[in-house]
């Protein structure tokens, strides 16, 4: 076999998965994967783990996958990550370990995230569970939110002995993972269920349906019911409409609401309650990984699916991957398009979009170069679905009540990166309401950060 | 899981229940509400508090059916439980921000339409409970749809009860009771109207007329509830805003009611078909020709 390729990968064919919520990708099978962890160099200095926001063991793993042994490979993967079965799936991989990868350099970096993936899943099928901590130290922590940063800031203190509760907004665990991404791409069963039991086998309590800010407060939680520190991961939660007439129209959603309704409410099922419309011709503005989830959630249901974005096709945010697996389920990418106003009909539905060609400009201060507007090029598209999918900001119910947390202009909450020290004494945070919208391995490497942050601080109370 | 204490049925497809959720009852205050989850496949439904018994740790809550998943609650009887209740949700009414001695010197009015008379009730139990008056109107289409008519009347100064079609107290809506009220005089410097969407928007109209400052308390289209769906959003004024964490109290005078109407029947067809289902079951699905499933 050629070293330079990678044993590829089985996959759903697009025109059967157009059409239902499996997962798209089937993942390597043991063969598949000892022959793609033979395609590692097992470098001195490796480049890969620089590349990992959790720094990830990538050579260890991969050469005890290589050899065979999955179980072994499984527990260094744990020591640094509590969702290897995600992370495997939803991490952006060619921008992080497989960036850096030195096979990459002539060939086809090794694909560490099939890799992982398949370790995940081999472990979970043959029932092997992180490690558990060998004695309690009796300090109480508190983590708000279930989502990436919380549940590895919740496993890592667990593991060194922390009595730990998580609170959960919503009535199940696991943030964006259950709401936000979907099933085909992130199966909540069989991956995120099991990677939640796998973190609460370590001894993590998560209490659901607790709305911090509401149901109780940080101050109340510390003060009452005695949490010596807590770790807010409280996630971006707030979506951001473009403020265009006609956006207030029936058939107008935000993705987070078409993608919660689809994913944590499972309306693409008959026998649940909640509804959801998908229409016959749906425009999704954006181009994030949330704008590719929405347009392949739409098509499943039916839809002839537009996204719209206002960039070119190498500016694109979302993944790679998922940018590839939409244009191959037949979704149609209208770039260097925005929509200007929103069309309505008599009934207050929408009916369409006014859209304005678009050209790049100068790059801007992110480095893109920045969409100016063609004059006089505007046209009319159809659609009775519109899908606003232009990112979310940070919830404000947490720093709104919360004595002496600070936040920054942008409503996102001050915390030092290498602790998550906030300006709160034994309060952290991280993850998306500390950046704002971002990934899931980011999160991730936040909270772990955090779980650091806050076991030097109990240690030297 | 959520315990249901007690379970009334207080008049036609309108039930009351008690529902042990002590995180919930230790901090909640009138106008703020809770999320409601019968179980797995069922919906997030929002309902607005009605009484809570800091003590006890229980929430009161009153539902009319509308669709599949409140038409499945009616089958929970006491001793059964919801798999999901999260609360408070919301900001207090502004009332209980106000100065005691402040409200006392004002005259307070409450309108409150069919089961909108359960989330006006903690109001006036609050404001009486604090030796503040304040009048309620409470109306329903007829007298069988009437609730907490006894409650209320402990609680309230003056209370105006009318029904649509005469068969009980004043004949005509809680808008025209209005009116004769101030025809005969009475005057009011504040009001809360709380009800079906067109009975508010009648009330803030004449109110507006009137010239007398009103709130009114939103129930539009929910998911989460806690701003981060967007569902709920409605026009006040000229912004944009969640009901689920902006209100659910609002300027009435301000409030864009056609639009919230028009966004509330967003689903309609679809809860309709749900219901439909659980009603007819397969006689009706895949019975009509029309349906795919």
């Amino acid at each position: 076999m050629d070293v330079l390729t990678r044993v590829p990968v089985r996959e759903q064919e697009p025109a059967v998965r157009a059409a239902n919520f499996e997962e798209v990708c089937l993942g390597y099978n043991e063969e598949e994967a000892m022959a793609e962890a033979a395609r590692c160099l097992n470098c001195k200095n490796a480049q890969c783990m620089k590349g990992c926001p959790v720094s990830i063991n990538i050579p260890g793993f991969i050469a005890e996958v290589k050899e065979g042994n999955f179980e072994a490979a499984y527990h260094v993967i744990s020591e640094s990550s509590a969702l290897p079965a995600v992370c495997g799936r939803v991490c952006p991989q060619e921008t992080q370990c497989e960036g850096k990868c030195i096979r990459g350099i002539k060939g086809e970096p090794v694909a560490i995230g099939k890799l992982e993936r398949f370790v995940a899943d081999w472990a979970r099928e043959h029932g092997i569970k992180p490690k558990k901590a060998e004695k309690l130290n009796g300090h109480k922590v508190a983590v708000i939110g279930s989502g990436p940063a919380g549940l590895t800031c919740a496993g890592d203190l667990a593991k060194l002995g922390y009595d730990v509760t998580i609170f959960e907004a919503l009535h199940q665990a696991g943030g964006v993972l259950v709401y936000g991404i979907p099933e085909f791409r992130l199966p909540k069963q069989k991956v995120v269920a099991a990677e939640v039991e796998n973190v609460k086998a370590l001894g993590v309590k998560i209490e659901t349906n607790v709305v911090i800010g509401k149901s109780v407060t940080i101050d109340e939680l510390m003060d009452n019911e005695g949490f010596e520190a807590v770790f807010i991961g409280s996630g971006a939660g707030l979506p951001r409409f473009m403020g265009i007439p006609g956006e207030q129209a029936m058939g107008v959603f935000s993705a987070n609401e078409f993608l919660t309704r689809n994913n944590l409410m499972k309306a693409f099922l008959d026998n649940y309650d909640t509804p959801i419309k998908a229409g016959k011709k749906v425009i999704v503005v954006g181009g994030g990984n949330v704008a590719m989830d929405a347009a392949r959630t739409a098509r499943r249901l039916g839809a002839e699916v537009h996204i719209v974005y206002r960039r070119g096709e190498e500016e694109l945010p979302a993944r790679k991957e998922e940018v590839h697996h939409a244009k191959e389920e037949g979704i149609i990418f209208d770039l260097l398009q925005n929509p200007t106003e929103l069309l309505v009909d008599e009934n207050g539905c929408v009916k369409g979009a006014k859209v304005i060609k678009m050209e790049l400009g100068e790059p801007d201060a992110s480095g893109r170069r920045s969409p100016v507007e063609i004059p006089g090029s505007e046209y009319e598209i159809e659609a009775d679905t519109v899908i606003m999918s232009l990112g979310t900001s940070p919830n404000p119910l947490i720093s709104s009540t919360t004595k002496g947390l600070d936040i920054n202009r942008r409503k996102c909450i001050i915390a030092e990166e290498e602790t998550g020290a906030t300006s709160k004494e034994g309060v952290y945070a991280g993850g998306d309401a500390v950046t704002g919208a971002a990934t899931v391995i980011l999160a991730m490497g936040a909270g772990k950060a955090a779980a650091k942050g806050i076991h030097e601080y109990l240690s030297n109370k | 899981m959520y315990p249901i204490v007690r379970r009334e049925k207080l008049a036609d497809k309108i039930y009351l229940m008690d529902v042990k959720a002590p995180r919930v009852a230790q901090y909640c205050e009138p106008g703020q509400f809770v999320i409601v989850k019968i179980d797995e496949e069922g919906e997030r439904i929002p309902l607005t508090i009605c009484d809570y018994d800091r003590e006890e740790g229980t929430i009161t809550i009153v539902f009319q059916t509308v669709g599949a998943s409140t038409e499945r609650m009616v089958s929970l009887q006491e001793g059964d439980a919801f798999e999901d209740f999260v609360g408070p949700l919301g900001c207090p009414s502004d009332l209980i921000h106000e100065d005691i001695e402040e409200l006392k010197k004002k005259k307070i009015l409450f309108v409150a339409g069919g089961v909108g008379t359960a989330p006006v009730y903690p109001q006036v139990k609050w404001l009486h409970e604090h030796g503040v008056d304040c009048d309620v109107i409470m109306g329903s289409r007829n007298k069988d749809l009437l609730i907490l008519e006894d409650e209320m009347k402990k609680v309230a100064t003056n209370l105006y009860v009318t029904t649509d079609d005469g068969s009980y107290g004043f004949k005509g809506t809680g808008t025209a009771q209005l009116q004769e009220l101030w025809d005969n005089g009475n005057r009011y410097d504040h009001c809360v109207a709380i009800g079906p969407m067109i009975m508010m928007k009648f009330v803030c109209k004449l109110t507006k007329e009137l010239g007398i400052p009103t709130v009114v308390s939103m129930n539009p289209i929910m998911v989460d509830g806690t701003g981060m769906c967007g569902a709920c959003r409605l026009v006040v004024g000229d912004e944009v805003k969640f009901a689920c964490v902006d209100g659910p109290e609002f300027d009435g005078h301000l409030v864009d009611f056609d639009q919230a109407m028009r966004r509330q029947a967003q689903y309609k067809t679809e809860e309709g078909r749900a219901m439909l289902k659980l009603q007819e079951g397969a006689t009706h699905h895949g019975g009509c020709g029309n349906c795919n499933s």
